[in-house]
């Protein structure tokens, strides 16, 4: 945020180009940083390899981070409102496992709808649990979403006890493999259109703004009569919903289900935000900051894949790269 | 008072401080600042926010080096590194935010980093033996075993007194150490002080409450920007002297007239109770027009009274009627759809979002008036933060993060965020902690404009001096009951604290 007003401000003055430029860090507030790490990293990468500036490739990474997205959607609403969950993977895991279990033939046949239908609201209520050991149990929120990862986990594993489900309708699995007009899957556009529709909810709706007074200080919002309780309640449910998404987005591309998926994707997703400039303390963050610190995450892991990196030391690099974007951070905001 | 800084000083093995400069970059915050603290003396030091009085304590207790200047402390040069070298020195300072562990008991408290050892292991019982001791010299009944976070504030006081004697401090330096306790509380540290005192120890005394200073001080030293501006050999000198030595300029009034209030009843308040019985049955009325303080001791419940009636904590019983028609508390939202307003006792935790823009920090709460639809425009932010701006005159812009505001400039944009609706019951709790006597006469003609605007005004303070300064009415509250309303021509002084202490 800060970056954002000091960069209007020294250019206020000079007219429209102002206007344009006060537009542009307030799409990217605060993550002007990651961007030109994001940018930097593309360089490199266009210069070392011949693939990597392809079409096709960029394609490749969009498909391969749309997972990682939808969930990080979630979890930027989760940080900016102070807390945090740990419980994104398992409850991706369950829905899949739900959404397999009631639409496959072998088990309860009921269809695909049906089976989206009910891992979402599966995922919805995990969340909404979660949001209520928070504000009604008053557990912290490491510990409340620590629990229901546990508990989503275990009850994925229940449903078959342990065994995947394999092959779902050819439409289904195409969402994820039928590029529309040359490029789009609907998986992809779907990523797109929700950070879009999250990026002006929290840009520009009142709600919205009250997210970042919670995670700003919960008691201030409290007393100037926003509904913290609720709100926060709403943002774990919708945290949960959006990885439950994920999950059946996941179930797409594989065509199969399996209680084990997701398994520490959780701190993937809380990296990816926490890079895209979001403060683990709440009140800072933004939607454009996060899709930055996805794509980070997602040209990072395909470059070094083209560079024939081992994977062992992309979980090295990553690490790295996590504590350079935050150390850095931290640097800029210390030397204001 | 002598204003010469190579004044005439007689040979003693006290404290000399002489022509200490500090710069910050180009900021000069210490200017040849020089004074004497004689043996068993306590010389208060005063001055708004900075002032230099931190500088010059932190000087003194090694947290800061200085640029320039010389300190002689019991006959010998005296420069310390660290905080740790002015404690061998025999100086110790009791912050104004208490540097303890809340988890350790007091004894351990009292000896961390030196706990008495024997064969390899923590000797507890001569550690809490000896710590015992030194509660007893103060007059202190706790167990040494007790965890310093269930103690009481003043009490966690003590425990860093304490810890200071064993460390055979001869000078001490306290920062403000009556901001957080009440008229009992302090009148015990002043028992200590007195007593420390003819033991020969000496004291620098940093506060805001000027009416302490009369009780408890020797001597007056007077900073303003840097400077020492004035000595005063006595500290019995009229309050306002010493406002306009602080502020630099002939303070005119520190209360503006009060207007007459309306007929018309905005506020009923009958027996209200809290769970906690904080506070109990009380019942009064606010008409339009009128401010009502609330005056009583620190615990007295009068926050927790006013943050009922504003629906931040909960009721057991009793009723609230604005303007005749009952208000159901269950929130803030409620109170505030009400007309009922809230600007709270501690600023920084409860009235701003630090992180945001003074825009930012206006509009939260007012998205409905701002934003028709739920849609938050940025160009709308911006009109609504320029009208809140310009009403009170904050001096400031929407897009400045209101962290770089003083004090009152924050105290202002909280005010201004609840102006526009407009409320029928605008309640302040401590309008004025930790703002500059300076700054406060501002503040005190918003307040009395909000009156002069047709709302009832409530107003909390532990200042005696402003509650009877803005009132036209005041309630005293003494352990949670109501001990009486005085009007404004019988609210003196005496007759409130008689009430406050009964």
């Amino acid at each position: 945020m800060a970056v954002s007003n000091d960069a209007s401000e020294l250019k206020a003055g000079s007219g429209a180009q102002a206007a344009a430029s006060a537009k542009l860090s307030a799409l990217f507030a605060g993550t002007m940083g990651p961007l030109i790490g994001l940018v930097l990293l593309c360089l490199v990468l266009s210069l070392t390899t011949d693939t990597f500036l392809t079409f096709r490739n960029i394609l490749n990474v969009l498909d391969q981070v749309t997972v990682l997205g939808i969930m990080a959607i979630g979890m930027t609403l989760v940080i900016l409102i102070g807390g945090i969950d740990l419980s994104v993977g398992s409850v991706l895991a369950l829905a899949a496992m739900v959404m397999g279990f009631v639409a496959h033939p072998d088990h309860l046949n009921l269809g695909m709808s049906a089976g989206i239908v009910t891992a979402l609201v599966v995922a919805g209520l995990c969340g909404l649990v979660s949001g209520l050991l928070v504000t009604v149990t008053k557990l912290p929120p490491f510990i409340a979403t620590l629990a229901m990862m546990s508990v989503a986990r275990g009850l994925a594993n229940m449903i078959t006890d342990g065994s995947q489900i394999i092959g779902f309708p050819d439409w289904f699995t195409s969402l994820s493999i039928i590029r529309h007009f040359g490029f789009l899957s609907v998986t992809v556009g779907l990523m797109i259109l929700l950070a879009i529709i999250f990026a002006v909810f929290l840009n520009y709706r009142a709600t919205g703004r009250s997210l970042y007074a919670i995670g700003g200080s919960a008691e201030v919002a409290r007393l100037s009569g926003i509904p913290v309780k609720s709100l926060t309640n709403w943002v774990y449910a919708i945290c949960g919903v959006l990885a439950g998404l994920a999950g059946i987005v996941l179930a797409a591309r594989l065509d199969s289900v399996q209680p084990s998926s997701g398994f520490g994707y959780e701190l993937d997703t809380i990296a990816a935000v926490v890079i895209g400039g979001a403060s683990l303390s709440g009140g800072v963050g933004s939607i454009g900051g996060t899709a930055v610190g996805v794509l980070i995450i997602g040209v990072l892991r395909n470059g070094l894949n083209l560079l024939g990196v081992s994977p062992f030391i992309q979980q090295v690099v990553i690490g790295v790269v996590i504590a350079l974007a935050v150390a850095t951070d931290t640097w800029r905001r210390r030397a204001q | 008072m002598s204003l010469n800084p190579s004044h005439t000083q007689t040979p003693h093995l006290g404290l000399f401080v002489s022509g200490l400069c500090k710069s910050y970059g180009p900021v000069q915050v210490l200017a040849d600042a020089s004074f004497e603290v004689r043996p068993g003396e306590v010389v208060a030091l005063l001055g708004e926010n900075g002032a230099g009085k931190s500088t010059v304590s932190n000087i003194i207790a090694g947290s800061t080096k200085p640029d320039a200047g010389t300190i002689t402390w019991r006959g010998k040069p005296y420069s310390p590194a660290s905080p740790a070298a002015a404690i061998d020195a025999g100086v110790g300072m009791i912050h104004q935010e208490l540097k303890l562990l809340p988890d350790l008991s007091v004894a351990e408290n009292v000896y961390v980093g030196r706990l008495p050892m024997r064969g390899g292991r923590i000797d507890r019982a001569a550690m809490n033996a000896r710590a015992s001791a030194q509660l007893k010299r103060l007059g202190l009944d706790v167990s040494p075993e007790r965890k310093v976070r269930t103690l009481r504030i003043a009490a966690q006081q003590q425990v860093e007194i304490a810890k200071a004697l064993t460390l055979n401090a001869e000078l001490l330096i306290f920062d403000e150490p009556t901001a957080a306790l009440g008229g009992e509380e302090t009148e015990l540290l002043f028992q200590q002080i007195r007593k420390l005192r003819t033991e020969g120890m000496s004291f620098i005394y940093i506060s805001h409450r000027l009416d302490e200073i009369a009780q408890i001080a020797d001597r007056v030293v007077v900073m303003r920007d840097g400077r020492i501006v004035a000595r005063h050999e006595r500290a019995d000198i009229p309050v306002r002297t010493v406002v306009e030595q602080m502020v630099g300029r002939s303070v005119e009034r520190m209360f503006p007239p009060l207007s007459e209030p309306g007929s018309e009843t905005l506020l009923e308040v009958e027996n209200l109770s809290s769970p906690e019985r904080s506070f109990q049955n009380v019942s009064f009325s606010v008409r339009a027009g009128e401010i009502l303080g609330i005056a009583g001791l620190i615990g007295a419940g009068r926050t927790e009274l006013v943050r009922a009636i504003a629906g931040a904590d909960p009721i057991s019983s009793g009723l609230v009627r604005v303007a005749g028609k009952p208000v159901h508390l269950n929130g803030p939202a409620a109170a505030i759809k009400a007309g009922v307003v809230l600007v709270p006792e501690d600023r920084k935790a409860q009235g701003v979002v630090l992180e945001q823009t003074i825009g930012e920090n206006l509009a939260i709460g007012n998205f409905d008036h701002v934003a028709p639809n739920g849609w938050v425009f940025p160009k709308a932010v911006q009109k609504f933060a320029e009208s809140g701006i310009s009403r009170l005159g904050v001096k400031g812009r929407p897009n400045q993060a209101i962290s770089k505001l003083s004090g009152g400039n924050q105290q202002k944009v909280i005010i201004a965020k609840w102006i526009s609706r407009p409320p029928k019951v605008f309640i302040l709790d401590e309008p004025t902690r930790g703002i500059d006597v300076g700054a406060r006469a501002a503040i005190y003609d918003v307040i009395a404009d909000l009156a002069r605007s047709g709302m009832a005004v409530v107003v909390v303070s532990s200042d005696l001096e402003e509650v009877l300064g803005l009132s036209h009415r005041v309630l005293v509250l003494s352990r949670g009951r109501q001990r009486g309303i005085l009007d404004r021509s019988e609210a003196s002084n005496v007759a409130v604290m008689e009430l406050a202490t009964s």
